[in-house]
């Protein structure tokens, strides 16, 4: 049995009176990759970015219910630990533009105040761009800025710097759905390896790439999580029927 | 019906040929003053008219030294005064789109950019003059400071409204203070927009009189104390231009092409921060 690493308890979620997540349980297994799909407004993206305490910062939002890091309610830490430990990567790169590759990379502890030598700063930065699969294209121009980049390798480099911090879970947002078809795929190839040592929520648009990279998927519709299971049995024999009507395009 | 094309293509030639020959139209005016102030201005600039100070009547030479200096001081005391105030409340309203605080202060700084400059003077010489009862550089800067604060507040918040907000969520998202995320991230990749406002607004006020006249006040002798009377370009402008003397009006043409030159170059120097140091995404 693995052991759970996040949980989800009775969380609600909404924006204004919009009750946009519902009574949502789930939990989440160390070193997987979960996959959350949905028709669009479904409260994926809304229930993703409760998870790192982002959807707190638009105005008139409220949650409910638990949230459980590693057995602790990430709703009794301070957001700014809760952001430490759980790293997210968004729909789009944004990268820093006023920042090189490097200082992009240790972003999260140079702007943070963290003292660190510049030995451990060079391998921190070495290691996260190796584990984003970036290094042997970046090596030599580690001071150029990190928007001289395309498109995937941006992406990438977003992933390095969320995972330079050390997260315990990586929070992926539609990561390629501002990317062509070869960078979807090296970020597919990079998933695979990232949850040897992370545990990745990825929230995707497309069915292909959740049955591709992922271990467990979640079905959202409207706002209800509506099934939750090993991928493989949940593309083969979905057990609720509007899980199987999403499934089967007849609807999106 | 067959429309009559000729026609139609005639009626778009003339209203080209009418834009082109009303923007050429309105260059004219700036370059008229242009080759008349150089025209006038130019065989009186050299280096003894820099440094020099004005001499009495009847003696020919003589510079501007104590007005150049004068102005120098008086614009650098005001940005120093109105560039943080004016970011911080640029920052607040880009932040802030809605709120009422904001919208009232947005409204305030609309009527500040309008209102006369004449009328800043005499505020600030009930503000400041009076209670110190003393003319001073000092009150000359809080004028100009406030006829700053509306530029540097509106070019701020214009800048990093156009920022793309997922800039921020990737700073919060790190797990960075919202301060550091408004100091680290979001200023550096403003900084083009808003230097350019910050330039536009020293040479928007480079050449302000009215709000001088009775805050600064101008001064004969060479001042550096900001707290005394100090002498400023535009008010040697205004004073040795309304003279009698040929030998003052010359110091007043060199001294209004320096006050041209100022502002043409502090405009060139916004032209190319905004191009080189634009954050591309």
């Amino acid at each position: 049995m693995e052991s759970t690493i996040l949980k989800a308890v009775d969380f609600d979620a909404y924006f204004g009176e919009n009750h946009v997540v519902k009574k949502v349980n789930i939990e989440i297994p160390k070193n997987n990759v979960i996959a959350v799909m949905g028709p669009s407004g479904c409260g994926k993206t809304t229930f993703l970015r409760c998870i790192n305490r982002m959807h707190e910062l638009i105005e008139g939002t409220s949650t409910n219910g638990k949230m459980l890091l590693n057995n602790e309610d990430i709703y009794d830490m301070h957001p700014i630990l809760v952001r430490h430990k759980i790293g997210m990567v968004f729909q789009r790169p944004n990268p820093f533009p006023n920042l090189s590759i490097y200082d992009n990379v240790i972003a999260g502890y140079k702007l943070n105040g963290m003292k660190i030598s510049k030995h451990d700063r060079d391998a921190i930065v070495e290691q996260s761009l190796q584990k984003a699969s970036l290094w042997n294209e970046v090596k030599d121009s580690l001071h150029k800025k990190g928007t001289f980049l395309s498109g995937g390798q941006q992406q990438r480099l977003c992933i390095a710097r969320a995972i330079a911090m050390e997260p315990d879970v990586l929070l992926l947002d539609e990561p390629t759905s501002a990317l062509d078809p070869i960078s979807t795929s090296s970020i597919e190839v990079l998933m695979q390896e990232l949850k040897k040592n992370y545990t990745l929520v990825v929230v995707t648009h497309n069915m292909q790439q959740a049955a591709r990279v992922s271990d467990k998927t979640a079905f959202f519709y409207l706002g209800e999580l509506i099934e939750y299971d090993i991928t493989k049995s949940m593309f083969t024999n979905p057990k609720d029927t509007r899980t199987q009507n999403y499934i089967t395009g007849r609807f999106s | 019906m067959k429309p009559n094309i000729k026609y139609r293509l005639g009626k778009s030639r003339f209203f080209k040929g009418l834009i082109i020959a009303l923007s050429v139209l309105c260059t004219v005016p700036l370059f008229i003053i242009l080759i008349y102030i150089f025209k006038e201005g130019f065989s009186k600039i050299n280096w003894h008219f820099l440094v020099n100070m004005p001499k009495p009547v009847g003696e020919a030479g003589g510079g501007i030294a104590n007005a150049l200096v004068g102005s120098l001081l008086i614009v650098f005391y005001a940005s120093l005064i109105a560039i943080p105030l004016g970011i911080m409340c640029g920052i607040y309203l880009s932040e802030n789109r809605n709120t009422r605080l904001a919208n009232w202060t947005r409204l305030s700084v609309d009527v500040l950019q309008g209102t006369p400059s004449i009328v800043m003077g005499i505020v600030v010489y009930f503000w400041v003059v009076k209670p110190l009862h003393t003319f001073s550089a000092l009150s000359g800067s809080v004028a100009l400071a406030i006829m700053m604060l509306p530029i540097v507040v509106r070019s701020t918040e214009e800048t990093l409204k156009l920022l793309p907000d997922t800039l921020k969520e990737a700073g919060l998202a790190l797990g960075l203070p919202y301060h550091k995320v408004i100091l680290r991230i979001i200023l550096p990749c403003g900084i083009s927009g808003i230097l350019s406002g910050v330039i536009l607004a020293v040479a928007r006020i480079a050449g302000e009189t009215a709000p001088l006249l009775f805050t600064a006040f101008g001064n004969l002798y060479f001042s550096t104390n900001i707290l005394k009377p100090m002498e400023s370009l535009p008010l040697l402008i205004f004073n040795y231009a309304t003279s009698a003397y040929d030998d003052w009006h010359n110091l007043a043409w060199g001294a209004a092409l320096i006050l041209l030159i100022w502002v043409l170059l502090l405009n060139i120097i916004t032209k190319i921060i905004t191009k080189k140091w634009r954050v591309q995404f």
